[in-house]
């Protein structure tokens, strides 16, 4: 049999090819960005005039040097572990144990009258030892956001049952670029409702010195 | 009759574009290994904290970022084993955050400075004292927005390593 030329491939398309690539890699490749637990730090001067809190509005909380967790509200002290510190945490601010114009209408708690009053009143206050691991202390501080995050997604939903989206969703919503600046405006206000039913009332103290 | 017959037609050759491809591989390559995505190069042990409840961190141009951590282990000998601040390329001292702040306030525009976020990137096994120290001296400054950062994961699984 004749030996036949073997027909040349036509290559021309492969650039197009690899521009698509390119593109496609282009558009897709979006560097990492970073996240974390955003806060707030108190400003420096401090008002002079102290506040007075009930001692049953406070959740305290304090991590020892060797990485304990010590929970003192409601008149008791106790160690607690920091897996059921979220639990602790929601029932604490949901309580609603206030009476007259502190009654909470939003709380769905067991309205304990040694326990906070309402949303406003209850205050988290954590203090660290300086010898305390850091990631002890993100964990605590990752479980009291998730507690109130808990309840501001239950207000949201309750507050727009239309949505169908959590407190999370709509707040990621909210900083997600691509989201229309309608949608945006509207998120704006109910977020802030919501922010304003439940407030992120923290305090951290300075810690203690470690001798 | 001529010898050198003229060629019939007075078509064009057709370019040859079998070299394209790889023109723009290469310009593929290039592009990928030329682009730098880390700002600075870490000279201590950075093994972030995890945790689930965590907000994202846009607008990278309004970001300030404080490092901290053990020297690694090029940097032990000069530098010690004890946890240590960086800033930007260099080693720092807790004194030194108030001048990184105002340098970094004054590389941006006026408008930007109240937005600006300052991440906390902190080793986990770092002690609370540091990180202390580091917003203490924040305040100072009135650079109240911070930002720990972490990695997501569980926040309890993240402890038992």
């Amino acid at each position: 049999m004749a030996k036949r030329a073997a027909p040349e491939v036509n290559a021309g398309s492969m650039a197009d090819i690899a521009f698509l690539l390119l593109i496609f890699f282009l558009v897709t490749t979006t560097i990492e960005t970073d996240s974390g637990l955003n806060r707030k730090l108190p400003p420096m001067e401090e008002s002079e005039d102290d506040v007075i809190i009930k001692e049953k509005n406070i959740f305290q909380l304090e991590v020892n040097r060797s990485n304990q967790l010590f929970l003192k509200t409601g008149g008791e002290e106790k160690i607690i572990e920091i897996k059921d510190l979220r639990k602790a945490a929601v029932s604490f601010l949901d309580n609603g144990g206030g009476a007259g114009d502190n009654a909470c209408q939003y709380c769905q708690g067991e309205k304990n009258p040694r326990s906070s009053d309402n949303f406003q009143k209850a205050i988290i206050s954590l203090q660290n030892d300086r010898a305390t691991h850091y990631d002890t202390y993100i964990a605590v501080q990752n479980e009291i956001i998730a507690a109130y995050n808990e309840l501001r997604d239950r207000e949201f939903k309750k507050a727009n049952p239309s949505l169908d989206l959590s407190f999370v969703e709509a707040s990621n919503a909210y900083s997600d670029a691509r989201t229309a600046p309608a949608t945006k405006a509207k998120l704006k206000v109910k977020l802030q409702e919501i922010k304003d039913r439940v407030p992120q009332i923290f305090s951290e103290a300075e810690p203690k010195k470690s001798n | 009759m001529s010898k050198f017959k003229k060629k019939k037609g007075g078509e064009m050759p057709a370019v040859n574009t079998a070299s394209l491809p790889d023109i723009v591989f290469m310009l593929l390559f290039f592009f990928m290994v030329a682009t730098v995505m880390r700002q600075n190069t870490l000279m201590i042990e950075n093994k972030l904290p995890q945790a689930d409840q965590v907000e994202k961190l846009d607008k990278k141009s309004l970001v300030m970022y404080i490092y901290a951590g053990k020297p690694s282990t090029n940097y032990k000998s000069q530098y010690g084993s004890e946890a240590r601040i960086q800033l930007n390329d260099k080693f720092a001292d807790v004194k030194d955050i108030a001048a990184f702040i105002a340098s970094e306030r004054a590389s941006k525009r006026e408008e930007e400075v109240p937005f600006l976020t300052t991440a906390l990137k902190v080793d986990s096994k770092a002690n609370m004292g540091l990180v202390t120290d580091i917003k203490q001296e924040l305040r100072k400054v009135n650079a109240l927005k911070i930002n720990y950062t972490t990695r997501k994961g569980d926040a309890l699984e993240g402890l038992k390593k």
